[in-house]
């Protein structure tokens, strides 16, 4: 029972669930999955499809992460992502040919893969701190996202390119086998090969790591274009459920929220070891809030504060001044039940 | 001048107990400290000498027994309320803000004031009024982090003054410093000896706890062993208090110096010329089939530079390297690796130990690194390796699952080792492999290293232990003030004779 | 016994001008350059645009930043310790439009502008309890903060609420004019935050301990200054800060706007940074972060002048962002590899 509790899942899972459990028992209809014409549907599935983006960037997020980084510029991939891809199809003869939108997809990729790979040669090379360095292209890149859509929000009209976020394939919403395909490919990745073990390796102790031989530059280079590519990924899906180039609100403060998922799912900030697994459990979490929230009534401007008293509530349980608190009054109370038998040592504090 | 034993002792601690959980950290400890000596708290790691600083400093409070300073029973609930009480500490780290200018750093906290605000002007004046009775002047307005370690350590005990201590404890003062700013400190501990201040001083060189000391103290697993006035007690006596076990095993390895070994050959390697601006000046050295080649000198001779220019931890500006004759270019560890060559750093805890993953992580590191991110050592293969090395090193706790931090300096330095020995190289530098360990773990590490150069491995060791160079190794290389002064062969040669061979870089000494 | 060594004593070197210098000032060397970044732009600016350095635009340069001079001053005192702040625009956004509501339902402009800078405070006040008290990280406290903050502008108002009283509008609409420069109330009290926390952090112990703890807050502790305390506070002060700009800000648009300074954090860890404070504490000066806010207004005007998309004020930022921190990077490693 001991080893379940101390496991470091059980705390984010134990949130999930309490949050469904509450949104059951407020609707019970939350946890019905309908079919129809061979797809799935319900609140449910609305969550899992909604969240892929978010799962994307916290993907990206949690890598970057354990080599003691972080990457603020997610939100502005997305945007810029979003921006190339959706001009490419304006700019196209035909906007709704697959063959157009294939193009404007791997272009987009293309240069999100460039930009991860900007951040990870200031990082990795340059050795640029990551704040500052992803601080440049979040400042810039979404500058340079409103100049490809010249300050205005490119819609377009192109049915491959809206299945992306809103289609089906095998039942399950495209954009949630999307999400499913990022996690299966990152943990087998990082589990099935050494990269996981050498990332926390160089996230612990770079220096010590260099010295052993590993090659650390190229793990935390590796890192960003990671988080570039995953981000880019995310800037379609998004741009593709409003069918809409936004390059101002696109990813929106997404890297907050892709950090707070890392830390909810116990991946800690300083670097080191992670969890694929609880950034899975943090991000549907969030998901599952921001849902709940909406269902409440609650207009999706004033959500943040919930999202505040998550984050404080989870930094709380997690304290150690807490659980400290926690031990001495549970001690209290149980010396104050049991009977004197005489004089009792004293107890350091 | 030793104390004068009438005098009534400054700080005086009685039956002191600590408990941890499932650890009794202190049992029953006594301990007094009289204004006006030098007095050394002497025992192995673990055996319970930071714990009673602690104790004394407000660190930790204690379950049982009695602390009196000053003829008044205390119990401090802070390092603040130690300070104010009298008693400074200096810490191996030199606990000071290096962002801030020298003399704010002896005033800060106390700052004399002027209205409302600091009156800076009076403030260099005063700390620069204490640091020149220290015998330091330096430019109070400059900033601590451009002067050395020793400086540093010196402005601190300034702080101390200011602080009008009692009781100056020094935690491991000298193990940055190089022989003059050693002399240095000492001078300066005199002097406040003579000004009546109790200096409690702590240090495993056994070399200056003599030199220093008035009287010594000795732990043992949490419990006092004695208490000594220094001539009352001999090193070897003293060792053995600390251990508590003879130490005739580390004598049987005095036969591995006196191997013989072949030098016709290719050497396994051969540097020449190799330097580096600022850390060394172009230098020699080769080293041949399972020899031992140690290298002596003081600190800052260039030792440490000089190997990791060799494994390519640091980038060599000049110089070429030979690897069993073929030219090699040691840019970065990889290569050195790939040549077979391992390097065990001085910090393990900054440069070699990744704390927070296991044990059995840490020791198949280099081989995983070897391997590449793609191809992860599988699970068997892993456990016949970790078991196989902790089992011939001797790793305390066995538990392959534990976290690295959470070992012993000693055994944190075995899985270092096992580490580098797992990727089975031809040539293995050791760099200060047994600094900071206790004895027994310290005559583990030896005894292994003889076994396997006896075995054909090589083995460049440096040691700030000339006894522990001379045992080991079978050709010594000279360094000091980061140059080579030249290479010795160890048979026959004392101490006394090394020593001086550095003392007159290289002549032999004018009788 | 002693084995001792007669070492050749010491050379006893008598430093230069210059190696005084850099000794004990070292660290301002950032906020030079910032300061010669700026000289730089003001006089191309002035040879492209023969009106750039007028009174009135440079009078315009301040008062136009004046909101971020001040999140700027308050962002100062928490990176200095080496945290750092995220929720500053949105404090700002929320206390502007708590403001703008509180006057709108006709409470006094003496009850509504304490309202505001108590209203900063305590999220400050929250942030700072969590790092301190329960050693949550800085970057994921004054997240919470941020969130709380923007949600709770969002509670106070969905839309804006124009500010139609007296003193408010008297904060920005009244000028003193010397020449042909002018200032405005709103510019006094941008200026007024930089010199008392100019006076702070080089006379008061509160502001030295503030370096300290940037410096090694493990140091600082066992030196027996109060970090808990100060660390608190820089999060109190830099909340206070939001709120008062939160007051420039409503009087300079007249409005109260929940979507405010949403990425205006960003802008002012900019200018801090461009100013000559590292993100890693214990170096810096409040000086500086005045400099680097001018430095990104000058930016702003020169694109605006240019008529060129705003889009590139952010690119440049950016940019010069970068090239800050590549020559910071480039002397440090330089200074190391001479050691």
């Amino acid at each position: 029972m001991k080893a379940i509790v101390k496991h470091r899942l059980f705390w984010p899972s134990v949130a999930l669930l309490t949050l469904i459990a509450i949104n059951t028992i407020a609707r019970p209809q939350f946890i019905l999955i309908t079919v129809r014409n061979g797809e799935l549907y319900g609140a449910l599935i609305d969550i899992l499809r909604n969240s892929a983006p978010l799962m994307l960037v916290a993907l990206g997020m949690t890598i970057v992460i354990a080599t003691r980084g972080i990457d603020l510029s997610v939100g502005a991939i997305m945007a810029v992502s979003g921006a190339v891809a959706l001009t490419i199809i304006d700019g196209s003869a035909e906007p709704g040919s697959l063959g157009t939108v294939l193009i404007a997809l791997v272009v987009a990729l293309v240069v999100a893969l460039v930009l991860g790979v900007w951040n990870g040669f200031l990082v990795a090379v340059v050795g640029i701190q990551p704040i500052i360095a992803t601080l440049v292209l979040m400042l810039a890149g979404r500058g340079v996202a409103l100049l490809i859509t010249e300050g205005f929000i490119t819609t377009v009209n192109s049915t491959p390119y809206e299945f992306i976020a809103t289609g089906y394939l095998v039942g399950l919403p495209f954009a949630l086998l999307i999400s499913i395909a990022a996690i299966a490919v990152v943990a087998l990745i990082e589990r099935r090969t050494a990269l996981g073990v050498l990332t926390e390796a160089v996230g612990i102790n770079p220096e010590a790591s260099r010295l052993a031989g590993v090659r650390a530059r190229g793990i935390v280079f590796s890192a960003y274009v990671a988080s570039g590519l995953l981000a880019g990924i995310a800037g379609i899906i998004y741009s593709s459920n409003i069918r809409a180039a936004d390059a101002n609100a696109a990813g929106l403060f997404i890297e907050l929220y892709a950090i707070l998922a890392v830390v909810l799912g116990g991946t800690s900030l300083m670097g080191g070891k992670f969890t694929i697994a609880g950034t899975v459990i943090g991000v549907l979490t969030i998901q599952t809030l921001e849902a709940t929230i909406l269902f409440l009534g609650v207009p999706s401007a004033q959500s943040p504060v919930f999202f505040a008293l998550v984050v404080i509530v989870v930094v709380l349980v997690q304290s150690p001044r807490l659980h400290s608190w926690a031990r001495t009054a549970m001690k209290t109370a149980r010396t104050r039940g049991a009977s004197d038998t005489g004089p009792r040592a004293k107890v350091a504090s | 001048m030793s104390a004068d034993t009438a005098v009534a002792p400054v700080v005086e601690m009685t039956g002191i107990t600590i408990r941890f959980p499932g650890v009794l950290a202190l049992d029953a400890v006594d301990f007094s400290l009289r204004p006006g000596e030098v007095h050394s708290l002497m025992g192995e790691n673990g055996a319970g000498k930071s714990t009673l600083i602690k104790a004394l400093t407000g660190v930790y409070p204690v379950d049982a027994g009695e602390i009196v300073v000053g003829g008044q029973p205390r119990s401090f609930s802070s390092t603040a309320d130690a300070q104010e009480a009298g008693i400074s500490t200096v810490y191996q780290e030199v606990n000071l803000c290096a962002n801030l200018s020298v003399g704010e750093n002896v005033m800060l906290g106390h700052e004399p004031r002027r209205g409302s605000g600091i009156d800076w002007k009076a403030a260099h004046r005063e700390a620069a009024r204490h640091l020149q009775s220290l015998g330091l002047a330096i430019d109070t307005r400059s900033m601590l982090s451009s002067h050395s370690i020793a400086i540093q350590q010196l402005v601190a005990i300034g702080r101390a003054m200011v602080l009008d201590a009692k009781v100056l404890i020094l935690d491991e003062p000298t193990s940055s410093l190089d022989r003059g700013e050693v002399e240095q400190l000492f001078s300066v501990i005199r002097d406040l000896r003579t000004r009546g201040v109790a200096i409690l001083f702590v240090s495993h060189f056994l070399d200056q706890v003599y030199e220093i000391s008035d009287r010594i103290t000795v732990l043992r697993n949490g419990q006092l062993v004695g208490e000594y006035a220094v001539h009352e007690l001999p090193r070897g006596e003293l060792v053995t208090k600390m251990i508590g076990r003879e130490l005739d095993e580390l004598a049987a390895l005095a036969s591995v110096a006196d191997r013989a070994i072949d030098r016709t050959g290719t050497p396994v390697l051969r540097a020449t010329g190799v330097g580096r601006r600022g850390a060394l000046e172009p230098a020699d050295i080769d080293v041949f089939d399972g020899e031992v080649v140690g290298i002596a000198g003081l600190l800052g001779s260039g030792r440490t530079e000089l190997v990791r220019l060799l494994y390519g931890a640091d980038r060599a500006e000049t110089g070429q390297i030979e690897v069993h004759g073929r030219s090699a270019k040691h840019s970065s560890p990889r290569q050195a690796i790939e040549n077979r060559i391992a390097f065990s750093s001085e910090d393990r805890r900054a440069e070699g130990i990744v704390a927070d993953l296991t044990v059995a992580e840490n020791i198949v590191l280099g081989i995983q690194a070897r391997r590449g991110a793609l191809r992860k050592i599988g699970r068997a293969e892993s456990d016949a390796v970790v078991q196989e090395y902790m089992t011939a090193l001797g790793v305390r706790p066995a538990d392959p699952s534990m976290l690295a931090g959470n070992l012993s300096g000693g055994n944190q330095q075995k899985v270092l080792l096992a580490r580098w020995l797992a990727t089975a190289p031809e040539l293995i530098v050791l760099d200060e492999p047994t600094r900071g360990i206790d004895v027994g773990a310290k005559a583990d590490i030896q005894r292994k290293v003889a076994e396997l150069s006896a075995n054909g491995l090589s083995v460049i060791f440096i040691s700030s232990e000339l006894e522990e160079v001379l045992r080991l190794a079978q050709r010594v290389v000279v360094m000091r003030d980061r140059r080579k002064i030249g290479e010795l062969d160890s048979s026959g040669v004392t101490i006394e004779h090394l020593i001086d061979y550095i003392a007159n870089e290289g002549q032999e000494s004018v009788a | 016994m002693t084995k001792s060594l007669d070492l050749a004593p010491r050379r006893a070197a008598t430093p230069s001008r210059y190696a005084t210098f850099m000794s004990r000032r070292a660290s301002l060397m950032p906020t030079f350059a910032a300061v010669a970044i700026l000289l730089v732009l003001l006089i191309s600016a002035q040879a492209r645009f023969p009106k750039f350095l007028s009174p009135g635009n440079m009078s315009a340069l301040l008062l136009d930043n004046a909101y971020l001079v001040v999140l700027a001053v308050g962002l100062t005192f928490v990176i200095l310790t080496g945290g750092i702040d995220l929720s500053v625009g949105s404090v700002m956004a929320f206390t502007g439009i708590l403001g703008a509501s509180l006057l709108a339902q006709g409470i006094p402009a003496v009850v509504a502008v304490p309202a505001m800078l108590i209203a900063g405070a305590l999220i400050g006040l929250l942030i700072g309890v969590l790092v301190q008290y329960f050693n949550v990280q800085p970057f994921i406290a004054s997240l919470a903060g941020l969130f709380l903050a923007r949600g709770l502008a969002f509670v106070v108002s969905l839309e804006s609420i124009r500010v139609e009283d007296t003193f408010v509008l008297w904060l920005q609409r009244t000028r003193f004019n010397v020449g042909g420069w002018y200032i405005t109330p709103t510019g006094i009290i941008a200026l007024l935050a930089v010199a008392i926390a100019f006076y702070v952090l080089l006379w008061t112990r509160f502001g030295r301990t503030v370096y300290a703890i940037g410096g090694g807050e493990q140091s600082a502790r066992l030196m027996g200054l109060n970090v808990a305390r100060t660390k608190l506070m820089v999060y109190v002060i830099s909340g206070v800060c939001g709120g008062l700009a939160g007051l420039l800000l409503t009087a300079y648009s007249g409005a109260g706007y929940p979507r405010n300074g949403i990425g205006t954090e960003l802008d002012a860890i900019a200018a801090v940074v461009i100013g000559g404070t590292l993100l890693t504490g214990g170096t810096g000066y409040v000086l500086g972060s005045l400099i680097g806010v001018l430095v990104y207004g000058t930016i702003k005007k020169i694109i605006s002048f240019m008529g060129a998309e705003q889009a590139w004020t952010q690119i440049i930022i950016g940019a010069l962002l970068l090239l800050f921190i590549v020559v910071q990077r480039v002397i440090v490693t330089r200074s190391q590899r001479r050691r």
